[in-house]
């Protein structure tokens, strides 16, 4: 009798790990300065560049950051993306989604932060107010934890 | 630059959806290909280099252990190399280097990946430390930025943006369904490019590069082995890697310190003074239409602010003053591990005339690319026909 060949199969597995992973001096100063609405920076003592987020050293000098710097809740938007596709955690509910890079005032380099604050569904709305210079400020979430989920959003300056 | 290395032999898997096959048979079919192109057998490798993205995208950590039949080391020394989106040209450079430096005679590389087994966003959301930048929409979220970020810093039309995006699209698909070992076949008009459903805007669906299944080997080969037993070699004339900070916002990304410092070292190795005129073909790392535009600039091809121009005028386009990606590139097939080592080997069948449906008529100098880390790392590797 003539045997049908089998089709090859997979098999499913499912891995999940947890960590436990240290955040270091620098950084639980930095998010436990999120409970009084602070962001804080670091300065570098020889480059003078101020970092965000604080760093414990200059990733260019090699040099300790030890001096700490209160910025400005403002900046302005260098780059930005309108996500608009589900991944890993992602469902259709949290898309679209805003990303912005943005350079807070008095820093050397920007970070990445979500816009929010108006319709961002709207692809057109989002076109016209979401520009590479346009201004933006933190809005900080009411409960906060001391982690990067404190900054809730970001919003334009009209 | 030590002493000459050739490539002898490529192989590559038919990429796509490889449900058909276990991953050790997905590597053995990439380096048996290799093996008869070179026309050698097992035992004339004297080392091995094998390379892949995080390999939990497949649910086995360190699975070159997996591999170690597949791969014919046995009795061997053997690297692993990766590097994210440029471990295959990490791989390259590694067997260049175990050549050149003497070590070795003849060095079998090989790079894969086998993204439909896992979840590869999932896994590659572990690359980035999860404090502060695990969140920020995935790789094409980051990379949409780098091109926003690019046509901010030079202000480019958006409309003139999206019709040379277009052009990349379409004529890299026309590759891809040229080239016999391509993932996505499929001609596009350029209506179809520009008003598919946005993924990271600007970016949509065909702006943006397939989850692939593949594999690629390369055979490496010392100057007095490669001239004995191989009547076309590919020699390696320049090589270049360069790195960056992990912190995205620290450094421009418009203007790619690590892509223009790379490409620059290898022109200088290879004695390269202007890459557009000398250069006949390049395999240029392109997951994201827009974000070819940058590196056409940072790679030397054009001036700064200037890539859409020329794009629209078909300067880059397959039978263009200089083709890029004429295999479809990274738009058509993105079996990551693989993917910058399949650059080289496309740059190399090129050199040896052994390209077929997507050959670039008497190319002799071929340039090779991939960009990697998280958003850090930029590599090349130039082959010409000539040693």
């Amino acid at each position: 009798m003539a045997q049908e060949k089998e089709q090859p199969k997979t098999m499913r597995d499912v891995l999940v790990l947890p960590f436990e992973m240290a955040l270091g001096p620098t950084w639980t100063k930095f998010f436990e300065a999120f409970k009084d609405e602070k962001i804080l920076g670091t300065r570098c003592s020889q480059c003078k560049r101020v970092l965000l987020p604080a760093r414990p050293f200059c990733p260019r000098c090699f040099e300790p950051m030890e001096e700490w710097v209160e910025m400005p809740q403002e900046g302005t938007i260098v780059t930005w993306s309108y996500v608009n596709y589900t991944y890993f955690g992602v469902t259709e509910d949290m898309i679209p989604v805003v990303v912005a890079g943005v350079k807070l005032d008095g820093a050397d380099c920007s970070w990445r932060a979500r816009i929010r604050g108006f319709d961002i569904k709207d692809l057109d709305l989002v076109n016209k107010k979401v520009k590479v210079g346009a201004r933006v400020r933190l809005v900080w979430r009411k409960e906060k934890k001391g982690n990067i989920d404190d900054i809730e959003y970001w919003e334009i300056i009209e | 630059m030590g002493r000459a290395v050739a490539v002898i032999g490529t192989g590559q898997t038919k990429h796509g959806r490889r449900d058909d096959v276990c991953y050790p048979d997905l590597i053995r079919e990439a380096v048996k290909a290799a093996m008869k192109d070179a026309r050698i057998a097992p035992q004339d490798i004297d080392a091995v280099v094998y390379g892949s993205m995080p390999s939990m995208m497949e649910g086995v950590a360190f699975n070159h252990l997996y591999f170690s039949e597949a791969l014919r080391s046995l009795g061997k020394p053997m690297l692993r190399s990766e590097t994210c989106g440029s471990t295959g040209q990490s791989l390259a450079h590694t067997g260049y280097y175990w050549v050149a430096g003497g070590m070795a005679e003849t060095v079998l590389v090989v790079g894969s990946e086998k993204q439909h087994e896992g979840d590869a966003q999932a896994t590659m959301s572990t690359i980035p430390e999860p404090f502060l930048h695990r969140t920020i929409g995935g790789a094409p979220a980051a990379f949409s930025m780098q091109a926003r970020e690019y046509m901010g810093h030079y202000k480019i039309d958006e409309d003139k943006a999206r019709e040379a995006a277009a052009i990349i699209s379409i004529d890299c698909h026309e590759g891809g369904y040229l080239n016999p070992y391509a993932h996505i076949k499929v001609r596009l008009s350029k209506k179809e490019v520009k008003e598919a459903r946005v993924i990271t805007y600007p970016v949509r669906l065909w702006d943006v590069c397939p989850s692939s299944d593949g594999a690629c080997a390369v055979i490496m080969a010392a100057e007095e082995r490669a001239k004995k037993i191989c009547d076309r070699p590919a020699w390696i004339k320049g090589i270049g890697f360069r790195g960056e900070e992990y912190f995205m916002g620290d450094s421009s990304k418009a203007v790619w310190r690590s892509a223009i410092e790379a490409s620059q070292e290898a022109y200088k190795q290879a004695g390269i003074k202007n890459p557009r005129k000398e250069i006949d073909v390049a395999e240029i790392y392109n997951p994201f239409t827009y974000q070819e535009l940058m590196f056409l600039e940072c790679l030397g091809f054009c001036p700064p602010g200037e890539a859409a121009d020329h794009v629209i005028k078909g300067v880059f386009s397959p039978r263009g003053e200089l083709a890029c990606n004429p295999s479809g590139g990274v738009l058509c097939t993105n079996p990551i591990g693989a993917t910058g080592l399949i650059r080289l080997a496309e740059a190399v069948l090129q050199v040896t005339g052994k390209a077929g449906p997507h050959q670039v008529d008497g190319a002799r100098i071929a340039f090779s690319h991939a960009m990697g880390g998280a958003q850090q790392f930029n590599a090349v590797t130039i082959v010409s026909s000539e040693l």
